[in-house]
């Protein structure tokens, strides 16, 4: 088990009585990238809403690198590794990118947030955050010399993106076209260092050379090693970028392989390909 | 006991009608309208006049009430509501806030501050059931609300009109695409909330004996209160608060006097928010689809200010206007000091954090009572007193706040309102008279009370806070605490303790809010509860939002004109008000990101 | 379904906008009398953008919306519903807190015939059993399944002559996908309402649609007969990951 570095246990979860994810099981080992596909509704975006926390599950178990996280709040998983984008492009609208960029190594500072394991403790939560006050107004040497490595991380993340975020980098993130704002996200995202990116629908809304571009951004970040969870809906993209893909439907893993295993599975054909069963369905 | 209980139920009857209001229109429209408060207010002025100066028969003056109270909600709801309510709750319910300002005090105008003395058109105790007496006038009250609740549940239930509110408040979207006409919906769930809202004016003009043109904010506050505790949006939920709540209250006052009224209320509310926040009977939505706070006003660019223009502006701020400047231009110019020195410490927690709290007269009276206490009763000089005013109210206000953060939406700027309220309150039980002879500064020896010396003191206060605020605008830590404001759930996302820095934010807030109240306390000498209104939160929230919610130096534009140019103006404190209110409502509608901040 | 094709609804050269974001860029449909006509296309290429754009919920800036004979490009939604186009919203959307029968009478909201009315009641509950046994419970209490087939009689309530259907098969098992596409089929034949839906699965749509539409992006990209779209190339690269866009990009 310990070479996995996420493992979900009899995830569930409903929404008004409708199992949007019930009971799924399955692993990402270190360095894989994983996707998640299967028809709307079928419980991909639930199941990373419930790995990174942002909502809570009913059932089953989470664990990541070896620790518990399925009773965590998403800040606290976040720091322990888990990175994600979101389906319609979450950023920080009021925020330049580069300023986005900047919040998303909060979790990795540590000269600039001392103290941090007192942070979500009773009371005691103060003490990191009047430190961090005091930081922000006064200064340390440690927290100047942090501050250069938070303006290289913002520019490599940056430069990932160069022709496309350079100009753009003081600019707000609002006035950013739609594609920009994905890559944005993407980009602080990877300012957290996750052990774990997590990425919903990365090229929703995105045109053929916008999407080949990501294609080829997420295999550098393969190359790089990056361990990547990822939904999507353009199959010839996961099928590429993929080790491994998990097919769900109707809120259960109804296949899981390597992409030509996926691509031969007959169940898979039928419930993601959208082949039609007996016409008139069965009789009740 | 049994009286205790009755007068629970009649303050209950007014309640359950008043909150019946507030959760219809929530419902329809997912607004929180303020607007309606003033309906409370208004109502039993109106039917004072029709009754004690006109003469008219008790029922016409209902009659007319109804009539008036409707038209003036549909007016507010055609030209205030509904062009923002469709995108920006929050925006709307800022501007409804506004409105009940100008109506509180447009009524202030025509029929004067006085306590007025209400009829008694029906008996109030010519029943007795063992010893208990009650009155015709009770019975009467509590039949129409009976009556009236009936008339509503039979409308909902089988209206064509009412099937439709029911339609648009569970889903809005689906009622539009099924053709009902969801604006027309609207004004007809606004109007009878404001025909309630007079009604239950009148009855609790009945009850008390005595009318108030500002009694509306405290009825519509208790009624928004019972609307929260029963449910936002559930009617039967907002006639159990209401009448749970007013019971609650009246032991309260029963047992621990008039002033415990305000803390039960608050108290409610507060534990309501945290602990069952979609309320007794109400249904808590699984995920919030929008993020609700502050965002709306953080858009557009804020203009480039030249060095020349902060050269120029220091030179008249700082040498021209104490040189040559009169004792009345030096005091109001210590005002406007003051209030800037106020906002701008907000700004972080308004523009930043996007909490748009309502009550920081709260954490501003503190601040005074604490340096007025500190310099009287204890060695403390003026030097000292008044930062440590502001720690005392930094961590006050964070101590009673510490609940709140989890709060989601609106909620919160209503729970701040909350904690501001209740800290006024507080400060009234325990030191209801007021406090005289507080000390000025002193330097060797030499007394600085002088309006020339204020100024100067405030002035450099103010160029602190001012740098101070840009250095943590522009730190990590500033930018994090922006992220919350910008998208909560992209910032717990990214690792970011989203509670924790809403916290941090408004004790930074609080610290300058203590600040500005000390010093308020030194220049005037004297201090009592009546200083520390909702109109001085109000006028904060307006100072921030005309100059540009999260910028510091915008807090120092607003207050020259929010201050200094109605003083000079020399405006009747109604007057301003009325402006206050027009300029938050016109900054919200037409320029959200503030004067200092060209739209995009 | 009729053979003499005349045209119910089109769209020409349609325009819209989210803020800045150009969501339809010139969109031109038809849909014929009593035709069943499925929008496909993958997330955000404005498929549902197209629907809000033919029921009055975006506002239109370039381009026209004409029903029946009559342009209604700036017509308020209530006015295209009495006009004969119903809506059954992504996700169904029931009143959950109204019951059965008050859900069909907020689809006849905009009808004052009461005898007629109470006629179309009897007749959903005729051709909707499920419904006739539920009449006073809860919508929100019902079955996913139940509360689709809710969704298509309180539509049909407003005696439509085009339904638009926004994914009406979202979130159901593949049991009552089917179930779902039968009842499509069964209101069109019956009952000669006309059916544009939105729908993500291609081969499941086109199994029941006369035509189809493909949109990316917000333009159309492919539109033809459904057996047509079914032997395309290009759908078939969009929805059987046959195409080689790695190829492309190395």
């Amino acid at each position: 088990m310990s070479a996995h570095l996420l493992d979900v246990v009899g995830l569930e979860r409903h929404f008004d009585g409708l199992k949007a994810v019930d009971g799924i099981s399955f692993s990402v080992a270190p360095g894989e990238v994983v996707s998640i596909i299967g028809p709307n509704g079928s419980g991909k975006t639930t199941t990373l809403n419930l790995v990174t926390g942002t909502i809570p599950a009913h059932g089953g178990t989470i664990t990541l690198d070896g620790v518990r996280i399925d009773h965590a709040d998403t800040a606290r998983i976040a720091e322990q590794g888990v990175a994600r984008t979101f389906q319609n492009g979450r950023v920080f609208a009021t925020l330049s990118v580069a300023d986005n960029i900047d919040v998303g190594l909060h979790s990795t500072l540590h000269a600039s947030r001392p103290f941090r394991r007192l942070s979500g403790v009773f009371l005691l939560r103060w003490i990191p955050l009047l430190a961090e006050l005091f930081i922000a107004v006064v200064g340390t040497p440690a927290s100047r010399r942090e501050q250069r490595r938070i303006e290289e991380v913002v520019e490599t993340e940056i430069h990932r993106f160069e022709a496309r975020l350079r100009p753009r980098r003081d600019d707000p993130a609002y006035s950013l076209s739609y594609a920009n704002r994905r890559r944005t996200e993407i980009a602080r995202a990877l300012a957290l260092q996750p052990k774990l990116l997590v990425l919903d629908e990365p090229t929703a809304g995105m045109n053929q050379t916008e999407t080949a571009e990501v294609l080829s951004q997420l295999l550098e970040l393969k190359a790089e090693g990056q361990t990547i969870l990822l939904v999507e809906h353009k199959l010839d993209l996961v099928l590429t970028v993929s080790d491994r893909v998990i097919v769900m439907d109707g809120g259960r893993i109804i296949a899981q392989g390597s992409p030509e295993h996926v691509r031969r599975d007959p169940a898979v054909v039928e419930a993601y390909l959208g082949r039609r069963r007996g016409l008139g369905g069965e009789p009740e | 006991m049994f009286d205790t209980l009755i007068a629970g139920l009649l303050r209950g009857n007014v309640y359950a009608l008043g909150a019946v209001g507030i959760s219809l229109v929530f419902g329809v429209m997912n607004v929180v309208n303020f607007a309606q408060f003033s309906f409370f207010g208004l109502g039993a002025m109106l039917a004072w006049f029709f009754v004690a100066q006109i003469g008219l028969p008790f029922w016409l003056a209902l009659i007319l009430v109804v009539v008036i109270c409707s038209a003036l909600g549909l007016v507010i709801n055609i030209a205030v509501v509904r062009p923002l309510a469709s995108f920006l709750p929050l925006a709307a319910m800022l501007s409804t806030y506004a409105v009940s300002q100008i109506l509180d005090n447009v009524s202030q105008i025509a029929f004067t501050a006085q306590f007025r003395v209400f009829p008694k058109v029906l008996p109030t105790s010519d029943f007795q059931v063992g010893n208990m007496r009650f009155g015709t006038s009770d019975l009467v009250m509590l039949g129409f609300t009976a009556a009236t609740m009936v008339v509503m549940a039979l409308f909902l239930k089988y209206g064509k009109i009412g099937r439709a509110i029911r339609a648009t408040a569970q889903d809005q979207e689906a009622a539009l695409q099924m053709g009902i006409p969801v604006a027309l919906v609207q004004h007809v769930a606004f109007v009878i909330a404001s025909a309630l809202g007079g009604v239950a004016g009148v009855f609790i003009a009945l009850y008390v004996g005595i009318a108030n043109p500002t009694s509306g904010m405290n009825v519509g506050m208790t009624s928004f209160v019972a609307a929260t505790l029963g449910g936002l949006g559930s009617l039967v939920g907002a006639v159990i608060g209401g009448f749970v709540l007013g019971i609650l209250e009246a032991f309260g006052i029963h047992f621990f006097g008039d002033s415990a009224r305000e803390i039960v209320v608050f108290v409610v509310l507060i534990a309501v928010l945290i602990l069952r926040p979609g309320g007794l009977l109400g249904r808590v939505p699984l995920i919030s689809t929008e993020p609700l706070t502050g965002t709306f006003l953080g858009k557009g660019r804020p203009l480039r200010i030249p060095a020349w223009v902060w050269l120029i502006a220091a030179v008249i701020g700082g040498v021209v206007v104490p040189l040559f400047g009169g004792d009345y231009l030096l005091m109001t110019g210590t005002q406007v000091l003051i209030y800037a020195i106020i906002a701008a410490g907000f700004t972080v927690t308004a523009g930043q954090a996007g909490v748009l709290a309502l009550g920081q007269a709260g954490p501003i009276a503190l601040g005074a009572y604490a340096s007025a206490l500190l310099t009287l009763h204890l060695p403390f000089s003026f030097w000292t007193a008044v930062p440590t005013a502001g720690l005392v109210a930094a961590v006050i206000a964070s101590v009673l706040a510490a609940p709140i953060w989890g709060v989601k939406g609106h909620y919160i700027s209503i729970a701040t309102l909350g904690v501001g309220t209740v800290i006024v309150a507080i400060i009234r039980l325990v030191e209801p008279q007021g406090i005289y002879g507080i000390p000025g500064p002193q330097w060797g020896g030499v007394s600085l009370s002088t309006p020339v010396g204020f100024y100067l003191i405030d002035f450099v206060v103010l160029l602190i806070t001012l740098g101070l605020m840009w250095r943590i605008r522009n730190s990590h830590l500033g930018r994090v605490i922006s992220s919350v404001g910008s998208d909560e759930v992209a910032a717990l996302a990214s690792g970011v303790r989203v509670r924790d820095y809403k916290a941090l934010a408004f004790a930074i807030s609080a610290f300058f809010a203590g600040i500005g109240g000390a010093l308020l306390a030194h220049q005037y000498t004297y201090i009592d509860p009546t200083i520390f209104t909702m109109l001085m939160s109000l006028l904060v929230v307006t100072i921030v939002i005309m100059g540009g919610v999260s910028l510091p130096h915008g807090a120092v534009v607003g207050a020259l004109v929010l201050i200094g140019a109605m003083e000079l103006l020399r405006f009747t404190p109604e007057l301003r008000i009325i402006v206050y209110g027009l300029v938050l409502i016109g900054v919200v509608r037409f320029r959200p990101g503030g004067v200092l901040v060209r739209n995009s | 379904m009729s053979e003499i094709h005349t045209e119910l609804l089109s769209l020409e050269n349609v325009h819209a906008y989210y803020g800045p974001f150009h969501a339809l860029r010139g969109n031109t449909l038809t849909v014929q009398k009593g035709e069943i006509v499925s929008l496909l296309g993958g997330n955000a290429s404005g498929k549902s953008t197209t629907m809000k754009a033919i029921l009055g919920l975006v506002k239109v800036k370039a381009g026209r919306v004409r029903f029946a004979g009559r342009d209604i490009t700036q017509a308020p939604t209530s006015q295209r519903v009495r006009a004969g186009i119903a809506s059954v919203p992504e996700a169904r959307r029931v009143f959950p807190q109204m019951t059965v029968d008050e859900n069909l009478l907020a689809g006849a909201f905009t009808r004052n015939d009461k005898a007629g009315i109470a006629e179309d009641l009897e007749r959903m509950r005729d051709h909707f059993p499920r419904l006739a046994e539920r009449r006073r419970q809860e919508a929100g209490t019902l079955s996913g399944g139940e509360q689709q087939m809710l969704a298509f009689a309180r539509a049909l309530m407003s005696r439509p002559q085009l339904i638009c259907m926004d994914e009406p098969t979202m979130g159901l098992s593949p049991k009552l996908v089917d179930q779902v596409l039968d009842e499509i089929v069964r209101i069109n034949t019956e009952l000669g309402v006309a059916v544009l839906f939105v729908e993500q699965q291609a081969e499941l749509a086109l199994s029941i649609a006369s035509r189809g539409y493909v949109l990316a992006t917000g333009e159309i990209v492919l539109s033809g007969s459904a057996q047509d779209l079914l032997d395309d190339p290009q759908i078939q690269d969009v929805y059987l990951g046959k195409g080689n866009l790695a190829a492309a990009v190395a």
